[in-house]
């Protein structure tokens, strides 16, 4: 998604999502986001120096260094130091599925997963499921046209955990779509057309 | 959920051997914590109701990992995921019953990440204890899950002993139930316990829920060939398919030769602050072949003094029904 497109822009002409990550990319580099993992401020700083702190992840195919703090979550990571803000943050208690990446093509609970415990397996979020020049992957594609999403705020995780399921499992039945998904919440109740959703995903593929 | 955000400060410890492991519990002692997958901890952490200054993350450890034969048993390392135990062929097939209960525990992003050990390590699954009021698991002097007003919809039947909470585990019934051997390394050496004594009640000790001493770990599962290919059911009463603690869950295996039954274990968890093994059932189904007639003897047997809460009162019936399910199926 190129944001500078955005079509939500607000009145000051910069989209929400366009300024975030523009502050993330800004600050990310040099040190963590002060405001949210405020350190030593608080006496709270880890038993490492920065240098140590530092840590190749791969992610969506692409090296990243970025400075991690030993008790930062995944999820916090991705957020907060790398802009990838399409993983939800929804209840942060591996209770709702809006977090869900994966990791060695598994899905798992960004929320509850330590980064410093799976930085050296390779991490795939919604954002790096496209094809490079945009092309949406057949189970983004298969959710647009059978309006999946109804408010939304769940389908990353919902996407993701279709395509780990089709990883494993190319012609899954409905009981095993619906069986793969159980750990993702749709508060609107859309399930049903996620389950077509994934059934026409496995046509596309 | 600003205050929240993030978990105070720890130093993550992750040593490659077991050994290393013991180590460095021993020296972080009371600022020590064991992570496995990490499902149970973080929540704690987050909450800022535990709050250890050394995590050791057992991850690195090859040999806690993975599932094995071991003579004619089969051996069970305790990092081994709880996908890796649902799906693994060998285990599905000598002991489906495991299997089976594995995939039943929360969903599948939780069995991806969570382990076997940690599912039958976990802690007592009461609100007000997991809210951080200091009741008497939490070294405070009082219950808030037994008065007059509490909510204690889940809460247990049996063994209650100042706490009423109740075991959480999915898998431990199922274990107990196919006779494994837990395997637990200390300093001074290994031991192995038979499942039904790796569990303890409040009434050994109302700060533990195994026999997991700080400085101990469990490395590993053994189940016996004994028990391989044995006729076995499981069900878990919950109330949502996905995530739930089990309300009521019942593992049961037997033996049975010639329509009589030979020998049998059960084991029901959410009822009590362990899972228990139920062996007044078992005795009343020797020698009986498993039809209506055992299940109703075993129904009544399995509920025997049960004592409930305000709210809880439906648990009879439902482990009865449960229990009674166990047996008809073996026919």
């Amino acid at each position: 998604m190129d944001a500078s497109k955005g079509r939500s822009r607000s009145s000051h002409g910069l989209s929400r999502r366009a300024f975030i990550q523009g502050v993330i990319a800004a600050g990310a580099a040099v040190s963590s986001v002060n405001y949210l993992f405020r350190g030593n401020a608080l006496g709270q700083g880890a038993g490492r120096g920065v240098a140590e702190r530092l840590l190749t992840l791969t992610v969506n195919g692409q090296q990243r260094r970025v400075d991690v703090l030993d008790q930062e979550t995944l999820l916090m990571t991705l957020r907060y130091k790398l802009g990838l803000t399409g993983t939800k943050i929804g209840c942060d208690r591996g209770e709702c599925g809006n977090c869900t990446v994966l990791i060695d093509d598994v899905p798992v609970y960004a929320c509850s997963t330590l980064t410093r415990i799976v930085h050296d397996a390779p991490i795939t979020t919604i954002e790096g499921l496209a094809a490079p020049g945009g092309r949406l992957h057949p189970v983004q594609q298969a959710f647009v046209e059978e309006l999946g999403p109804q408010c939304g705020f769940c389908t990353p995780g919902q996407i993701i955990s279709a395509v780990g399921l089709l990883k494993v499992n190319r012609k899954p039945t409905r009981a095993e779509i619906a069986e793969a998904l159980a750990g993702n919440v749709c508060r609107c109740g859309a399930y049903d057309h996620y389950l077509n959703a994934v059934q026409r995903a496995t046509e596309l593929i | 959920m600003a205050a929240r955000d993030m978990m105070p400060a720890f130093e993550l410890l992750q040593p490659a051997t077991v050994e290393d492991a013991l180590a460095l519990l021993k020296r972080r002692d009371k600022d020590g914590w064991v992570l496995a997958g990490g499902m149970d901890s973080l929540d704690w952490f987050k909450d800022r109701i535990k709050r250890p200054k050394a995590v050791v993350e057992l991850g690195r450890i090859g040999a806690l990992r993975g599932i094995r034969a071991r003579g004619a048993d089969l051996e069970i390392g305790a990092m081994t995921t709880l996908t890796e135990v649902e799906r693994d062929a060998t285990l599905r097939e000598r002991y489906g019953l495991l299997a089976q209960a594995a995939r039943r525990v929360a969903t599948p992003q939780i069995r991806n990440r969570g382990t076997l050990g940690g599912n039958v390590c976990q802690d007592a699954r009461c609100w007000y204890y997991r809210a951080g009021l200091p009741c008497y698991r939490a070294g405070g002097n009082t219950c808030y899950a037994d008065t007059p007003t509490a909510i204690n919809r889940e809460h247990c039947l049996f063994e209650a002993d100042r706490c009423v909470a109740v075991s959480p585990s999915d898998t431990a019934p199922a274990l107990i139930a196919l006779d494994a051997r837990f395997v637990v390394r200390h300093a001074g050496g290994e031991k192995e316990v038979p499942a039904e004594e790796f569990f303890i009640g409040p009434k050994t000790d109302i700060t533990r829920m195994t026999i997991l001493q700080p400085g101990d770990l469990l490395t590993a599962i053994r189940l016996p060939a004994a028990w391989a290919n044995a006729k076995s059911y499981f069900e878990k009463a919950a109330d949502r398919n996905a995530w739930d603690f089990p309300l009521v869950n019942v593992a049961a295996a037997m033996k049975i030769e010639g329509g009589t039954i030979r020998q049998a274990r059960i084991a029901v968890g959410g009822v009590a602050p362990r899972p228990l093994r139920l062996k007044a059932v078992e005795e009343s189904l020797l020698g009986e072949q498993p039809g209506k007639e055992a299940a109703e003897v075993a129904a009544k047997a399995a509920v025997w003094g049960a004592r409930p809460l305000n709210h809880n009162q439906y648990k009879i019936p439902l482990l009865a029904n449960l229990v009674k399910r166990a047996v008809r199926s073996m026919a």
